[in-house]
């Protein structure tokens, strides 16, 4: 007997929260706004524990069917939810994570303007997301999918009065949407083969389908353009250049959308889907390389920047190339478990960093900082956890997560573990260096005044003080439950447990590989020797470099010259982009559409109606002269017509 | 060649004739002139149909009553010779060829199926005897209504003619 | 024996004479005689058409024609006169504020 679940009230609760605030935040007080915000998700998070607790007395995959939507002929989409273990692990890593943050914003977001309404869209987003992860069908997970990109446009320019803020939304929203259209034209596929996009269905359907080519190149087609939209949503080669636009919002926002949870959506749709793109190794096959490009691309340009949440940004760019990677090397279980140590670690640095900026007053430049160890302990040691997290350093969760890929990716194709053991060298050297920059060293960053902030404005930032101070308590304690989680979250892949508890939604599979061997357990120790290794000669690098020689970093740059310009530059992306695509469009329809299409078609074939009504009336005004004869004239010409045509008639006869 | 053609086309050689004066004169009071020749003319032609009560009619109304009506206005008003000012073009580029196209295109059709008949001298019993019955009995209303419309027309035209107030009336200096 | 078509025709050459007249006329007084000439020519056709069908009321109608030929000289000249006094002209082409 299954027992209802509820399931529904878990994306219910927040949209109830966003509805609240939104109406009535406006003139509430901000104590109001934060409870009612809070009280929703922290519900959201209770109810998703519970849901955890029953799951046992549950057949899963579970479903729950709310409402009625589309019933077109055969074609049947409901408001219907669907849990399994994946859905499960990712319910609890949205709301628990999204939990924390909330209770973080409460502290950095208390002196904006804005207050309630960035409550109100944290919890719309919420909603969208969790309707995201237990959709049953395509089409409500579509819903969540569009819904996450705009509430990510909304809260990215949530300062929508500065125009780099604003424009870093649209980039968003619009990248998104070219994603977007890859995943619409797949699920077009998918209803024009398969009448349905309901997953069960769609799943077996495509597990019943006769292997051949035509099967194969359809799924190939449907895979690769779900691909796309992964990659619009998970910022991934060629569209992931809103991702580091979008650090123009709140650091909260980053932390919870850009690295824990939005981003992520794309991976846990690619995992949904695994079983489209078991039959389709083609598709695979190109999920995993852009995963192990993007890795390394952003990896490498994450070594050069300067804005300390850029870096982040550029991270988490790269850690998605990561998940990629594992899931088109068909190990998803991977794949999902580094996304929840990731979520761990890289909400925690986020938050941190949000913690930093708020310490030096508003300042993201990170030549600008250094030194504050002393000054901020407890986000030094917070922010240290995450770093060796993220790294790869043992017993910290990422170590395990990326070591498991790392081990996948030798059983695959030597060289997705070549690119992915560099990626992470690269990876561990520049979260080194931003760690040093930022806390070690002398402050190089300019005293905040008794005005306010010295610098760039964040709005948030205004009580006057001489130097850096530690963030209030609702802003640690976020910090330091992540931060056990960055340490204890990875445990669970000892043994090969994480693997174990997704095997009913996966199956347990041997990973798709070229050698197709089953290697032995002391190559995995070897390997997981060689990446420690690999990690901690980044860290000392970093150490040499920004730390004990301060001045090399700076004659490396010139001695490479123009390769590290390229790179500073992010490989000029953005600019051939806008040369490329945006250009032409723009133009395009500044002088087709606008200046030929809307002025000359449509404006001036109305003004020229108008004009030729004009001349006609002109021409047709001499006729009423109120000149007698010419009306007389006119009449007998008239008549002698009508005489002339009756003739005819009636001659004819 | 019998009299009755005859006098049909000495009758119709009149009418057209004044007609056509009708349009050649430049004074208004010899086109008047020319008209009674033309109304003179009809009223024989409607005896030689044998309508002798509308020949009467011609006559007396038409040639005695309108036509004096029309001498009296062109002395009342002292109508001179007509100058010659800027005129309708549409008039004469359309209006006449379209008239003179219209009745040449008229009497041609009727010319060619000249196999209508012919109709005999006095054909018509046109006394007042035969007329007034279908006058008060079959026309009756019509032959009313036009009796209000005469009565409309006087009352319009003494309105019309009349001579407006000529000043205007001072306004009243009590109270 | 006429036959009824050169009554027609003799018709129709008053009527067209009266048409051309109203159009090349200047004089008010004289369209409006034009305008007498036309109903003239009809009415010749009328009692021409009552003689051949031996129809009655073909003259009656004749009778009715003259009437409101009457009323309407007499209306039409009144305004000739109410135009005069305050135009002071004769002359159609002059008055011609209904133009636009």
């Amino acid at each position: 007997m299954t027992p209802n679940l509820n399931l529904w009230l878990i994306p219910v609760l927040p949209l109830a929260g966003a509805a609240i605030n939104g109406f009535f935040g406006k003139k509430s007080s901000r104590t109001a706004v934060s409870t009612i915000a809070l009280v929703f998700c922290g519900a959201a998070f209770a109810w998703a524990l519970r849901v955890a607790w029953q799951i046992s007395s549950v057949d899963l995959p579970y479903q729950e069917y709310l409402a009625h939507w589309i019933r077109s002929g055969s074609f049947v989409a409901d408001f219907a939810f669907y849990l399994d273990q994946l859905s499960l692990v990712m319910l609890l890593v949205v709301t628990g994570v999204g939990f924390l943050i909330h209770v973080y914003s409460v502290g950095y977001m208390w002196d904006d303007p804005g207050y309630y309404r960035f409550f109100a869209y944290l919890n719309l987003f919420m909603f969208f997301m969790l309707t995201l992860v237990l959709a049953n069908n395509y089409l409500v997970m579509f819903i969540g999918w569009e819904g996450v990109g705009l509430a990510s446009y909304l809260l990215i320019g949530f300062w929508f009065t500065k125009d780099s803020a604003a424009s870093a939304g649209k980039k968003a929203f619009i990248v998104n949407r070219i994603g977007d259209f890859g995943f619409l034209i797949g699920l077009f596929l998918l209803i024009q083969h398969f009448a349905s996009l309901n997953f069960t269905q769609v799943f077996d359907s495509v597990t019943k389908l006769q292997a051949g080519p035509v099967t194969e190149n359809l799924l190939t087609a449907i895979g690769i353009l779900l691909m796309v939209g992964a990659c619009g949503k998970s910022a991934q080669i060629p569209l992931y250049v809103w991702l580091p636009d979008a650090m123009e919002g709140p650091t909260p926002v980053s932390a919870l959308i850009h690295a824990a949870t939005m981003v992520t959506a794309g991976v846990y749709m690619v995992a949904r889907s695994h079983v489209i793109f078991e039959s389709a190794p083609t598709a695979l096959a190109v999920v995993a390389i852009i995963g192990t490009l993007t890795a390394l691309f952003a990896a490498t340009i994450g070594i050069t920047q300067t804005d300390i949440k850029k870096v982040l940004a550029y991270s988490t760019v790269s850690q998605l190339g990561y998940m990629f990677m594992a899931c088109g090397m068909g190990a998803f279980s991977a794949g999902i478990f580094h996304l929840m140590t990731h979520a761990f670690f890289k909400g925690l640095l986020f938050l941190a960093a949000g913690s930093v900026i708020h310490a030096v007053g508003g300042e993201q430049d990170m030549r600008k900082m250094g030194g504050l160890r002393t000054y901020i302990p407890w986000t030094f040691m917070t922010m240290g956890i995450a770093t060796l997290a993220i790294a790869g350093i043992p017993p910290f969760a990422g170590f395990w997560s990326k070591d498991e890929i790392l081990w996948k990716a030798y059983q695959a194709n030597w060289i997705y573990w070549l690119i992915g053991l560099v990626t992470a060298f690269i990876t561990s050297f520049y979260m080194f260096r931003l760690y040093f920059m930022t806390f070690f060293g002398d402050y190089r960053g300019v005293q905040v005044d008794s005005h306010g902030h010295a610098h760039v404005t964040r709005g948030h930032d205004d009580h006057g003080h001489g130097e850096p101070h530690e963030s209030p308590a609702v802003m640690l304690v976020p910090l330091m439950i992540l931060a056990v989680l960055s340490v204890v979250g990875g445990l669970v892949g000892i043994g090969n447990g994480f693997e174990h508890f997704l095997a009913p939604v996966f199956g347990t599979r041997e990973t798709v590989g070229a050698t197709g061997e089953v290697a032995s357990h002391s190559l995995e120790l070897l390997l997981m020797f060689v990446s420690v290794l690999v990690a901690a000669s980044g860290a000392i690098l970093a150490w040499v470099l920004y730390v004990s020689k301060p001045y090399l970093p700076q004659k490396i740059a010139e001695t490479l010259g123009g390769f590290y310009s390229a790179v500073l530059n992010k490989y000029y992306v953005d600019e051939l982009y806008a040369a490329l695509f945006v250009k032409p469009l723009v133009d395009g329809s500044t002088h087709i559409l606008w200046q030929g299409v809307d002025r000359k078609v449509i404006d001036d074939s109305i003004n020229d109606a108008a004009d030729g009504a004009l001349h006609v009336s002109d021409h047709v005004r001499h006729m009423q002269s109120g000149n007698l004869r010419s009306y007389a004239g006119w009449i007998a010409a008239g008549s002698a017509v009508v005489i002339a045509y009756m003739i005819w008639l009636g001659v004819g006869r | 060649m019998n009299v009755h053609l005859i006098l049909f086309l000495a009758f119709a050689a009149v009418a057209v004739a004044g007609a056509v004066n009708l349009l050649a004169q430049t004074h208004p009071i010899n086109s008047a002139l020319s008209l009674i020749a033309v109304m003179a003319a009809l009223a024989g032609e409607y005896l030689l149909l044998g309508a002798e009560f509308v020949a009467a009619l011609q006559v007396i109304v038409y040639a005695g009553a309108v036509m004096v009506l029309f001498v009296f206005v062109i002395m009342l008003l002292n109508a001179g010779v007509e100058e010659r000012t800027q005129g309708s073009r549409v008039a004469i580029l359309f209006g006449i060829p379209g008239a003179v196209l219209g009745s040449v295109l008229v009497a041609w059709v009727v010319l060619r199926h000249s196999g209508t008949g012919e109709v005999p001298a006095g054909a018509l019993p046109g006394v007042p005897a035969t007329i007034g019955p279908l006058l008060f009995h079959e026309f009756l209303l019509p032959f009313e209504i036009t009796s209000i419309l005469i009565l409309i027309a006087i009352m319009g035209a003494v309105v019309l003619a009349s001579t407006p107030p000529s000043a205007p009336v001072p306004p009243r200096e009590e109270n | 024996m006429v036959p009824l078509s050169y009554y027609l025709v003799l018709s129709g050459i008053l009527f067209t004479c009266g048409v051309v007249g109203f159009l090349i006329k200047r004089n008010i007084i004289t369209i409006f005689m034009s305008i007498e000439l036309m109903l003239n020519g009809v009415n010749l056709s009328f009692v021409a058409f009552a003689a051949h069908w031996h129809a009655l009321a073909g003259q009656v109608f004749v009778f009715f024609v003259m009437v409101v030929a009457a009323a309407e000289a007499t209306v039409g000249l009144a305004i000739i006169i109410a135009v005069y006094r305050t135009r002071e002209t004769l002359n159609v082409d002059q008055v011609d504020l209904l133009k636009l």
